[in-house]
């Protein structure tokens, strides 16, 4: 017999360390049917028939947010055998609270009382026993962080899910709430039945005014009319709405039972402590810079002092590899283009992309760290003011900033934001951030047209890539992604240390992810710029790219740029060849221009553009959309290759009417 | 009063929840029912938004939330 069982439980609780610790590496990652919500299954070590699906970390279950949707839908739907409520013991009141929602479900349930050990050491206690009598649900404390505990919970899971034993009908409302949920359950009664919702859940829901219950139920027009009398009462008699008469309801009961069981003495450690460290992190003058501080630190180390050595060692063991097969392959005279496919595509194209890993890996451990810390939320407080005016809220910067480093991590870095519409808006604009692999660009125009205002001209392209992000922040705010945002009700949880096992299990992931978009999509993509590249239309290979079809394309779209104030094969030509990775637009003008020193290619370059051209070039490039690798990375995690698409066609034609503002108006001012 | 208009340090006891649809439950869901003590610990640095602590935990809601949350017997610490 296979055992499915669903781990739930508040944002912060430890969620994520327990299910490591449960699971093990034994993980299976995808997401939930229809959002970009990530879905967890693991294998329960040593119990080959268990499986353990990882919900979202929510706090209630209120039909307003994805992440309570899923949940919902996979509590009723799915009926796995049995839930583990993970409870945080430092902050029970507010944990319970979901507790007593997910009871209703009339679902097996094991409770995980965790840091338990954070409790006893500050000298507070809880009568678990008791706590478990009240609730009539078995529980077991644990410390996720410290691994104790965790055998024993999987006995009890085990134990509980093989004699199916439901929670107890706790009934936790007296007076008015209670007679309208009693009168509302004997009205549905039937329908609860034959549409598979627990009666006591689906009574409540229907208090609470909860639609997508009653769509669920398929209440008639009559009973809508019974159940809004029955209610219209309740609210009257209280003198209070049905849902805060609902989670007034609820918490009074928290508090009465947590004042049976819980002592109390002071604060724990821990939260003594977070106050004491936000009195720095978070503090009036200081919390800002701090931040960018700490957002230089990680930058340096990812990009430079840790990674760049790293990337450039991977290089050399990607080019030394490179070689023993080219090698390889004239010793065994494979023809040419076989040889040119593997080596020209397949090995420059993947290993150019490969040896990105160790910066990918080395920010996320540090964004680990800082989530895991806790950091990450304060950075959401500090930041929130400025980016709620482009219609975000302040997590959103973090991945916004890193996209200054690699598009790539900053898209896969949305990953840990709550809400999937601010997720999806900033994966549109983060790649507006103009990242590192821009800046060869940059040099080789600069130094053919502003040698004299390089710094000014590259500072001028940084502030219009944030500029852009922030109008298209306006726009889509006011058009696509319009509607309610999610409100910013956020926990700032104590600071903790973070656990090692997460970090790894966090990079590991992080890293096998892009290794594997490098092996298909990047792959793909390699390959086709290969062939347009090395054959012509009669699928002859070229020894000369100029003759090649990615040429006659380049040639072809050229006059597409005729706004932009430019019309040069070559130029489209390399733009076309920057989707790899940007620095090959560089690489492509230098072959096909034939320019063999830096003069040449600067007195080359003035013949194909002017200063003005120029500039509206860089203007493109700096907007148009990311490279293959980020743009696999879009789809990842907008989950759909059509809205992949469409973000790709927004962002260049953004670049396009960006380029065009700056020829055009440009030339009113200094006529061409 | 409301809770937007009170200083760090202040506290009071929530009297009602105004607002509505998705925010408002969420402030219920996370505790911020009638009758709970709540304490404004701190206003971030440019401004907004503020972190509270309840039920001995921290959270931090903007002042346009707080604003639609009543309070009654204001006490300073």
């Amino acid at each position: 017999m296979k055992y499915v069982f669903a781990l739930a439980g508040n944002q912060n609780s430890g969620k994520t360390t327990l299910y490591n610790n449960l699971t093990g590496s034994n993980q299976h990652v995808g997401n939930f049917p229809g959002v970009t919500i990530e879905k967890k299954e693991g294998q329960i070590k040593k119990n080959k028939d268990a499986y353990l699906v990882d919900l979202p970390g929510i706090y209630s279950l209120s039909p307003y947010t994805m992440e309570e949707v899923v949940t919902r839908d996979f509590l009723l739907k799915e009926h796995p055998d049995l839930i583990l409520n993970i409870v945080d013991a430092t902050n029970i009141e507010r944990n319970l609270y979901l507790t007593l929602q997910l009871m209703e479900l009339s679902i097996p349930m094991v409770i995980a009382l965790n840091m338990m050990d954070e409790v006893r050491a500050s000298g507070n206690s809880i009568d678990v026993k008791k706590l478990s009598d009240y609730l009539g649900i078995p529980i077991v404390p644990i410390s996720a962080s410290k691994n104790e505990g965790i055998s024993e919970l999987v006995d009890v899971i085990m134990k509980t899910a093989m004699e199916k034993k439901s929670p107890k009908k706790l009934d936790f409302c007296t007076g008015e709430v209670h007679r309208a949920i009693h009168s509302i359950s004997h009205l549905i009664e039937e329908q609860a039945e034959k549409s598979g919702y627990p009666l006591r859940f689906a009574a409540t829901k229907l208090v609470e005014g909860d639609e997508p219950t009653m769509k669920g139920l398929a209440i008639s027009e009559n009973q809508l009319h019974i159940i809004s009398h029955v209610v219209d009462d309740m609210e009257k008699a209280l003198d209070t709405d049905r849902e805060a008469a609902l989670a007034d309801m609820r918490y009074t009961y928290i508090e009465k039972i947590c004042k049976d069981t819980v002592i109390k003495k002071q604060e724990t450690k821990e939260q003594i402590r977070s106050e004491k460290i936000d009195r720095i992190l978070t503090h009036k003058y200081l919390g800002i810079p701090i931040f960018f501080s700490i957002m230089f630190l990680v930058f340096w180390l990812t990009f430079g002092a840790i990674g760049a050595p790293l990337q450039g060692y991977l290089e050399v063991i990607i080019g030394a590899f490179t070689e023993m097969v080219s090698e390889t392959m004239n010793a065994a005279q494979v023809s040419s283009w076989v040889h040119s496919l593997v080596i020209d595509g397949i090995f420059a194209g993947v290993g150019s992309v490969l040896s990105f890993l160790p910066l990918i890996v080395i920010l996320f451990f540090f964004l680990s760290l800082l989530e895991d810390s806790g950091y990450m939320a304060r950075v959401a407080f500090l930041m929130d003011k400025m980016l709620r005016k482009i219609g975000l809220s302040g997590r959103s910067f973090v991945p916004m900033l890193i996209g200054f480093g690699c598009s790539v991590p900053a898209i896969m870095a949305t990953r840990t934001l709550s809400s999937e519409r601010d997720r999806k808006m900033t994966i549109v604009l983060t790649p507006f951030m103009s990242c590192s692999a821009k800046l060869p660009i940059y040099g080789m125009i600069t130094m053919a047209f502003f040698p004299e205002n390089a710094a000014l001209v590259m500072i001028a392209l940084y502030m219009t890539g944030i500029l852009t992000a922030i109008l298209s922040g306006l726009l889509l705010k006011s058009t696509i992604f319009k509607g309610e945002p999610v409100p910013f009700v956020m926990e700032l949880p104590a600071y903790r240390v973070p656990s090692r096992k997460s970090v790894l299990v966090h990079m590991w992931e992080k890293g096998k992810d892009f290794i594997q978009r490098a092996f298909t999509v990047i792959f793909l993509g390699t390959i086709i710029i290969w062939f347009l590249q090395s054959f012509d239309w009669s699928l002859n290979m070229v020894g000369d790219s100029t003759m090649s079809i990615l040429a006659s394309i380049g040639t072809l779209i050229s006059p597409l740029f005729i706004p932009l104030g430019f019309n040069d094969w070559r130029a489209s030509t390399a733009l076309i060849t920057g989707l790899t990775a940007k620095e090959a637009v560089v690489s492509t003008l230098t072959v096909l221009t034939g320019a063999g020193t830096d003069i040449q290619l600067s007195a080359i370059l003035n013949t194909m553009f002017t200063p003005l051209s120029a500039y509206a070039f860089l203007t493109f490039t700096l907007l148009y959309m990311p490279c293959i690798a980020a743009f696999a990375a879009t789809k990842r995690e907008l989950g759909s290759m059509k809205y992949a698409v469409l973000t790709a066609l927004y962002q260049t034609l953004t670049a396009f009417a960006a380029g065009t503002l700056v020829y055009q108006i440009g030339s009113l001012f200094i006529g061409g | 009063m409301t809770l937007d208009n009170i200083k760090p340090g202040q506290g009071g006891v929530i009297t009602a929840i105004g607002g509505q649809g998705a925010l408002r439950r969420r402030l219920l869901d996370m505790g911020l029912t009638p009758n709970t003590r709540v304490q404004v610990r701190k206003v971030a640095p440019m401004g907004d938004p503020i972190e509270l602590s309840l039920r001995s935990y921290v959270l931090t809601i903007r002042k346009e939330e707080a604003s639609k949350i009543e309070l009654k017997e204001v006490f300073s610490i």
